[in-house]
């Protein structure tokens, strides 16, 4: 079972041994609104814990996903590559960006929760 | 909703941009435009007095019909796009909401001393677009579908006396309808209950009008852009390219007779990555050419689509430049405007 941990750049990290799943928040791209654009990570690519990893552009505009931790790029979502809005459907599961061999497990330390998550939307 | 020239707008209604956008083409679409700058001009010699601010042809145009032209400066950069109308015994004008203050400013300081010009704060404006807005039109004013593109009428709408233009900024068939504020709500509502009509936001206005090739102002004119460099020399009749009697007339004729050094052109980027407004538009060797001044998704077209500037010799249909997008050079060409065609009531 993976452990879930959420940035406040509106990532969630779904972590399991030493390899972890990355991907946006429902709540994010509710606020992004409809993607039309996703560009992961090259696989293999060494990724720092947050500077940008990902680029995901609605209609309007361009942002960028940060990675939640260090590691290496080890898989990307072809599936959102092609098909954008699948992030939009299933922003926790079937919309994932990229998967990850993490560096620094250390790091997870300075995530959220869901809980906690929650709570911080709460309050934006 | 977002801030937009002193207006809370929204940049999207719950059905988001892209669904709104592709509504717009498919049926009707209804959006507030309210923000835009309405002016009437009564007085003698009316054509005469506004053609010393534009270069378009005020005086050809006849009572009834409606132009789109541009306020220019000395150097022949364009100060704002606008909507002139011959409304038979005023002319009445419809400008940008960043711009208005300056255009009326503008106006008064140049305009001649037996000419009145009346700002309209009264007045609200919004615009039903698409192919199925003069189904609905018909219902609240019989006789809409005879109404020519860039036509207007002083009519009843639904009751409510309206200023109405076939004219829009999608590239659809469509009206825009000018209300007294107090009655704009009750119309708004009016059209929002028909079947066919959706509201659209800020956003897919953007995406319809970009892939209609439209200019919006700020973006791809503003006052270092001449009407040449633009492409907008359509604008322009023959009488007026020839005689001059504008602001920066000299600068447009030179640019007529040896060409402009850049021009507007449409740009496609051969894959999925949209190139948004500044990126840097590169020729051979990375060396940098243009620079895009609209760009993003259109939904219609279903891919990345942008406008920009380009050296001239690059301007050609076909020419392969790059698109510096994130650092990396993607591949693009230049292609003829619009992405999506025109589909006006031309009668």
């Amino acid at each position: 079972m993976a452990e879930v941990y959420f940035t406040k750049e509106h990532e969630w990290i779904a972590v399991s041994g030493g390899e972890a799943t990355v991907g946006i928040t429902a709540y994010a791209q509710e606020h992004l609104g409809d993607l039309v654009y996703v560009e992961p990570p090259e696989v293999g690519k060494t990724l720092a814990q947050g500077k940008e990893a990902a680029v995901v552009e609605s209609v309007k505009a361009a942002s960028d996903v940060y990675s939640p931790v260090s590691g290496e790029v080890t898989a990307i979502n072809k599936s959102v590559v092609d098909q954008p809005g699948l992030v939009n459907e299933s922003p926790e599961d079937k919309g994932w960006l990229y998967r990850l061999k993490l560096s620094s497990p250390d790091e997870l330390k300075a995530l959220m929760d869901r809980a906690a998550y929650d709570a911080f939307c709460a309050t934006l | 909703m977002v801030p937009f020239a002193g207006y809370d707008m929204p940049v999207q209604y719950p059905a988001g941009v892209l669904t709104e956008h592709k509504h717009t083409r498919a049926a009707a679409g209804l959006f507030d435009v309210s923000h835009m700058g309405q002016v009437t001009l009564h007085g003698a010699g009316l054509a005469e007095a506004l053609e010393k601010l534009v270069p378009g042809d005020i005086a050809a145009l006849a009572p009834g019909r409606t132009r789109y032209t541009l306020f220019t400066n000395d150097a022949g950069g364009i100060l704002d796009d606008l909507m002139v109308t011959n409304a038979g015994d005023h002319l009445f004008l419809v400008v940008n909401a960043a711009c208005k203050t300056a255009d009326i400013a503008h106006m008064r300081a140049a305009l001649p001393k037996g000419i009145t010009l009346d700002y309209l704060e009264d007045r609200a404006l919004m615009a039903l677009q698409g192919p199925q807005a003069v189904t609905v039109m018909e219902r609240h004013l019989p006789g809409a579908a005879t109404l020519k593109f860039m036509s207007w009428q002083n009519v009843t709408v639904a009751g409510f006396d309206c200023f109405v233009t076939r004219s829009g900024y999608t590239g659809e068939d469509g009206f825009e309808i000018s209300a007294p504020a107090a009655q704009a709500e009750a119309l708004a509502r009016t059209l929002l209950a028909e079947p066919e009509v959706a509201p659209i936001g800020l956003g897919a206005r953007d995406s319809l009008r970009l892939e209609a090739g439209l200019c919006l102002y700020g973006s791809d004119l503003d006052m270092t852009t001449t009407p040449v460099e633009a492409a907008l020399v359509w604008t322009m009749s023959k009488r007026r390219r020839e005689q001059g009697g504008f602001p920066g007339d000299a600068v447009i004729k030179k640019q007529l007779t040896e060409g402009a050094p850049r021009l507007r052109v449409g740009l496609k980027p051969q894959d999925r990555a949209p190139a948004r407004g500044h990126t840097p538009i590169v020729g051979d060797g990375d060396a940098p050419v243009g620079e895009v001044t609209s760009g993003g998704f259109g939904p219609s077209v279903d891919g990345p689509i942008a406008m920009g500037y380009v050296r001239a010799d690059l301007a050609k249909d076909g020419t392969a430049l790059g698109l510096m997008v994130r650092g990396a050079r993607r591949a693009a060409s230049v292609v003829s405007l619009p992405f999506a065609p025109h589909r006006y009531h031309k009668g």
